[in-house]
């Protein structure tokens, strides 16, 4: 059995990047909802942007169940703490989820004059679920604080993700879709990088300035040389992707897929600043990850199982994408 | 005064009520569906495909609505029963890990080739990706009814300051009640698709659907409950026994039986009077609970007076039990008159196929009877002798919980009226497709046999 130090970290390892991944994966899908025009004139674009992500949304959703999971099963006593807090909007994201879930499945099989409003539905369900993951987050960061302005970094902080989603959302509607969609699936990359950016910006800001200790590892001396790097890259990534947007679509859809790789890369660097501002706090300022782990018994059997099965998953996956690869076709089953 | 934990466990009720019965649909259907495609595949007779292609519709209808539901499932523990993996986290952990590990990813990937892939891949692939999906909804099966069956008979552990270590995770999976317990549930859900095929099925016949694959579906579906449906009453019968062994207060609320006896008579109806401990205008069958439990005309059964205090809310169980087995003696019978309709007169009388429809969510309302009989008759105890229900309940104010639960119970009230409303409205719709549009070319070109519709004897009645 592996000792219970150990255990701890590759767990919070684990928990870490099923969050990344489903941010990432559910990110683009929940973004493909957030932007769903919703004119009555709009009807085929929406029925390809629900087709760019109908094979994967499932899976990806799936990332949330794992990442929610270890919390549950590595950190018991992190899971009762954050679960309590985030009661409320926990419970409306789940809504969100569900309205999402269902509508995608409802709109095709609902009568034609129900569609447009199961297009609502994922829409309104999509936006509310990433507004309550954003502020979650938020009241996350801030350890939970009950004052007002915890709360109303909380909303900012909902705002940021809703956006950060539609970012990545639009990107991957630029990787799978042609002609006028893409245009307009450019246009919404513009805007929403240049906003996410603005968004990421006030973060880096006040993160630092609500947690002292946040800043003194930040700032400490002669690491700083080596972790400014993250927001030196994330910055040169927002730049470049603007630029490139502006060139987009381009002959022969060339580096269509860039905007995408870009995205996941900015996804990936604010990931691992907020990761490296409180590891190992599973909990901001209340509880490390060896307070909160569970019994090391327990924990080598679900590693075990989870270095077999993990890489089996990933494979699958990507059979999955590589068996859906080039641009979204009219969703239709068989 | 409504407290959070009644309230907690409302919820709790509302949600697994809610989510159980997409998974009892679609655990079954799935291998339906791999039986379809599997005859499709091996006859080339494209009604099997059509039949798959209907259902396949079904089942990512009723596969959503599970797992949204399965979502907001797998947060109840933490947001409103915290002391539940404070105190078994250690074991119910790595259970539902496995789940996810194991079940939702196989099941949500392939799912997508399944759906949307049949052009995409090669026809085995597809085929393959099909059996995928079937066989994750299973293993899902597997690792909580593993789970739940832990909660109700644990083994395999050892208490250190009132936290569960594991010891023996052999034992912890293959705890007494879970052989019974997973055989118990499988035939349930392949029981409700069966009635569901059929039910459906017989709608389309009904309004006028004159095409085969409706009714080579119908006779499937019937044939297969024919055979579950006694092979449950037998397996439910073990189930009890075991059920009498390790949890014996359970049984005693079942049968409403207040004081130990001997010779303990079958109860049919009952009112169960839980403040005088006695029963009012009962009917019973003399001696029979005895000859059921024990084998014995005489056996003697112990009475709810042997656990007081530690017994189930008696009522909700009595009842619930009887509503689950008066159901499947109703599927029992129906599936084999049934049978025996199409065997000797080549077809059903309009009346059965009514009668069919009127039990399409038979399959529902039993196996929520019986989860009813066995979450319920575990109280007072969450898991059995190690936690109580009320000493795992959150601490959250009664308001939040209650917002909670209004947001759930409309969300889900909607769904299930959208959802049966839908599944009847696709089954119309189904009635205008024709009859032998041609498959569309696969991906590897090997279905150009299907393009001369021929039918076998399976097609033809």
């Amino acid at each position: 059995m592996m000792d219970a130090y150990w255990l701890a970290i590759i767990f919070i390892g684990l928990m870490g990047l099923s969050v990344l991944v489903y941010a990432i994966l559910d990110g683009y899908d929940l973004g493909v909802g957030i932007l769903l025009p919703m004119g009555e004139a709009d009807e085929a674009q929406r029925d390809t942007m629900i087709a760019s992500i109908g094979p994967f949304w499932d899976a990806n959703e799936t990332w949330l169940v794992l990442a929610v999971g270890i919390m549950l099963i590595a950190f018991p006593a992190a899971h009762s703490v954050v679960l309590f807090h985030l009661y409320i909007p926990v419970a409306i994201m789940l809504i969100g989820l569900i309205m999402r879930g269902v509508a995608f499945d409802f709109r095709a099989k609902a009568a034609v004059d129900h569609k447009l409003a199961w297009d609502r539905t994922f829409k309104a369900g999509s936006l509310l679920t990433t507004l309550a993951q954003g502020y979650m987050l938020g009241l996350y960061v801030m350890g939970f604080e009950a004052s007002l302005s915890a709360h109303l970094f909380a909303l900012l902080s909902g705002l940021g993700v809703t956006l950060a989603y539609s970012y990545i959302g639009a990107a991957w509607l630029i990787m799978k879709t042609e002609g006028e969609l893409q245009k307009r699936a450019v246009t919404w990359a513009k805007l929403s990088g240049r906003l996410c950016f603005i968004g990421v910006l006030a973060v880096c800001i006040v993160n630092p300035m609500v947690n002292p200790g946040v800043f003194d590892r930040w700032f400490d001396f002669p690491l700083v040389m080596f972790v400014l790097l993250i927001p030196a890259l994330c910055f040169a990534a927002f730049l470049f992707n603007d630029l490139l947007l502006k060139r987009l679509p381009k002959v022969n859809d060339r580096h269509c897929w860039l905007p995408f790789l870009l995205v996941v890369a900015i996804f990936i660097l604010c990931f691992s600043a907020l990761a490296f501002s409180f590891f190992p706090d599973v909990v901001p300022g209340q509880m490390s990850i060896w307070q909160a782990a569970s019994a090391p018994e327990s924990l080598t059997v679900i590693l075990i199982g989870a270095l077999v099965v993990v890489p089996v998953i990933l494979a699958y996956t990507a059979f999955s994408y590589w068996v859906f690869r080039g641009k979204a076709s009219s969703l239709n089953y068989h | 005064m409504l407290d959070a934990l009644i309230l907690s466990r409302i919820q709790f009720a509302a949600n697994i009520s809610f989510h159980i019965l997409f998974p009892t649909i679609t655990i079954a259907m799935c291998w339906f569906l791999v039986f379809f495609k599997i005859r499709h595949d091996m006859t080339g007779n494209p009604i099997w495909m059509r039949a798959y292609r209907f259902w396949v519709k079904v089942f990512a209808l009723s596969f959503a609505l599970g797992v949204v539901s399965g979502i907001t499932m797998s947060f109840q523990f933490g947001t409103n029963w915290p002391g539940f993996m404070e105190t078994v986290g250690n074991i119910a952990g790595p259970l539902l890990g496995y789940e996810v590990l194991t079940a939702f990813f196989l099941e949500a990937t392939f799912l997508g080739i399944m759906l949307f892939g049949i052009k995409r891949v090669p026809n085995k692939v597809h085929t393959f990706a099909t059996i995928l999906v079937a066989i994750g909804t299973s293993l899902s099966a597997f690792w909580i009814l593993a789970l739940d069956s832990w909660m109700q008979t644990p083994a395999g552990f050892e208490m250190r300051d009132g936290v569960a270590y594991p010891t023996d995770w052999f034992a912890i999976v293959f705890n007494p009640s879970f052989p019974y317990r997973l055989s118990h549930m499988l035939l349930a859900s392949g029981l409700t698709a069966s009635f569901f095929i059929a039910g459906i099925s017989a709608y389309r016949i009904l309004k006028g659907d004159t095409k085969k694959a409706p009714r080579l579906s119908l006779k499937v579906a019937l044939i297969v409950a024919a055979i579950l449906a006694p092979t449950q009453a037998l397996v439910g019968d073990f189930h009890g026994l075991n059920t009498l062994e390790h949890q014996p207060a359970k049984i005693a609320a079942i049968e409403g039986i207040w004081h130990t006896e001997r010779g303990a008579p079958l109860l049919l109806f009952a009112l169960p009077d839980q403040q005088n401990k006695t029963n009012h205008y009962e009917i019973g069958i003399p001696n029979l609970a005895s000859l059921i439990l024990t084998h014995e005309l005489d056996g003697e059964l112990k009475g709810l007076n042997e656990f007081a205090g530690e017994h189930p809310p008696v009522a909700p169980v009595f009842w619930s039990f009887r509503v689950m087995v008066g159901l499947g003696l109703l599927m029992l019978g129906l599936s084999w008159f049934a049978c025996y309709h199409f065997y000797r007169r080549k077809g059903l009388p309009a009346w059965l196929l009514k009668v069919l429809v009127a039990t399409t969510f038979s399959g529902w309302l039993a196996t929520l009877a019986g989860w009813y009989v066995t979450e319920i008759g575990r109280q007072p105890w969450l898991v059995t002798g190690i936690l109580k229900t009320q000493d795992a309940v959150t601490s959250l104010p009664p308001s939040k919980v209650g917002f909670s639960l209004t947001l759930y119970l409309i969300v889900y009230a909607f769904l299930l009226y959208a959802y049966t409303r839908t599944v009847f409205l696709m089954a119309r719709k189904a009635i205008k497709v024709e009859e032998f549009e041609t498959l569309e070319p696969q991906a590897d070109g090997n279905l150009s046999h299907v393009s001369n519709p021929q039918t076998t004897h399976e097609g033809s009645h």
